[in-house]
């Protein structure tokens, strides 16, 4: 499953970054999940609690996921357009030389730690 | 207290995966191993068209093939009965795809020296392994014909990552509705830069191309 690989990938970079900020426990770890990036953020929320429960730094940790709306740029008419209704073919000129500006991200934004 | 203190990490979940791919890459130029990231949907005929394809060109060139699976070696050892060169089995315990450091394991159990090239059948999936480098020199895919000719259209960050799309079983294309023309238009939608070789790995049809295709590639890496 392909969420789960993702989840894990999470849980090692997190607690990487843990350990080089001398943190031991984690209460949240916030996402930025492009709305064109293939993670279903359902899938991925379950994935993590199964995972993240058994990490003693993690367990009970929220998983917060931000969607960012993707959006494609036209390299012919300089404009902007959203991906998922329009797909790759520009709605304003009829381009097709256009590239995705944002929307791909499976990036970890931040991780909330309890203040002691 | 309810107050959380924030730590900002702004990072790519793929970023230590593309560090660990491209130091990957670098260690194999250094040994002149070429290696091919082979993937497709299960059942395309990933290990039979590697059999046909090893047997043309195991005399001109010093193959091994790592097989990747979440379960059993069947790949490996039919790969090892039909051709003779040396094969091995990875199992990505119920990862769906591999990544570089999943390579990296396997490759340290492949005998690298005077090898000319390692192939890699990653997992049968068209999603999660166009997202994780393996620190391949090249990128190939397997479609099949059964499949149908629209899947670049469903799964185009594979399509738009492989250097060549193999479209397999062409044998059979008369019983389905496969239109390989509608097929080139959809991959060179997202890459028009890929070739396609329409092959049938049960007659043999198209695999010579696809082997002159491999050897080239092999050596004019090997030159730069």
């Amino acid at each position: 499953m392909h969420e789960l690989g993702i989840v894990f990938y999470i849980i090692r970079d997190v607690k990487k970054a843990a350990l080089e900020n001398a943190v031991d426990k984690i209460s949240a770890v916030v996402m930025n999940i492009g709305e064109v990036s293939t993670i279903i953020p359902d899938y991925l929320q379950d994935c993590w609690r199964w995972a993240a429960d058994k990490e003693d730094i993690l367990r009970g940790a929220e998983l917060k996921c931000n969607i960012i709306p993707a959006v494609t740029y036209c390299e012919d008419c300089g404009m902007e357009f959203e991906t998922v209704r329009f797909g790759k073919k520009c709605p304003h000129c009829g381009s097709e030389s256009t590239y995705l500006l944002r929307g791909n991200e499976v990036e970890i934004k931040e991780i909330e730690v309890p203040n002691q | 207290m309810d107050s959380v203190k924030i730590i900002e990490i702004k990072k790519s979940v793929f970023e230590d995966n593309n560090l660990d791919a491209d130091s990957l890459r670098k260690e194999l130029r250094l040994k002149g191993v070429f290696l091919l990231n082979l993937m497709s949907s299960p059942g395309s005929g990933k290990t039979t068209t590697l059999i046909r394809t090893i047997n043309l060109l195991k005399d001109k060139l010093r193959i091994a093939v790592m097989e990747a699976d979440i379960d059993s070696d069947v790949d490996a050892v039919k790969i090892k009965e039909a051709t003779g060169i040396p094969s091995i089995q990875l199992h990505t315990g119920g990862m769906c795809h591999l990544d570089a450091e999943m390579t990296r394991q396997g490759l340290d159990n492949v005998d690298l020296e005077g090898l000319d090239l390692v192939i890699l059948e990653n997992v049968g999936n068209l999603v999660c392994p166009a997202e994780f480098d393996t620190g391949s020199s090249c990128n190939a895919m397997i479609l099949s014909v059964p499949e149908g000719h629209d899947k670049p259209l469903k799964y185009p960050l594979m399509f738009s990552i492989c250097d060549v799309v193999v479209v397999n079983k062409m044998d059979v294309q008369p019983y389905f509705d496969f239109d390989l023309e509608k097929c080139t238009e959809y991959v060179h939608m997202r890459n028009p830069k890929a070739r396609i070789i329409p092959i049938s790995a049960k007659t043999g049809e198209g695999v010579e191309e696809f082997a002159a295709w491999l050897l080239d590639a092999v050596k004019s890496w090997k030159n730069q």
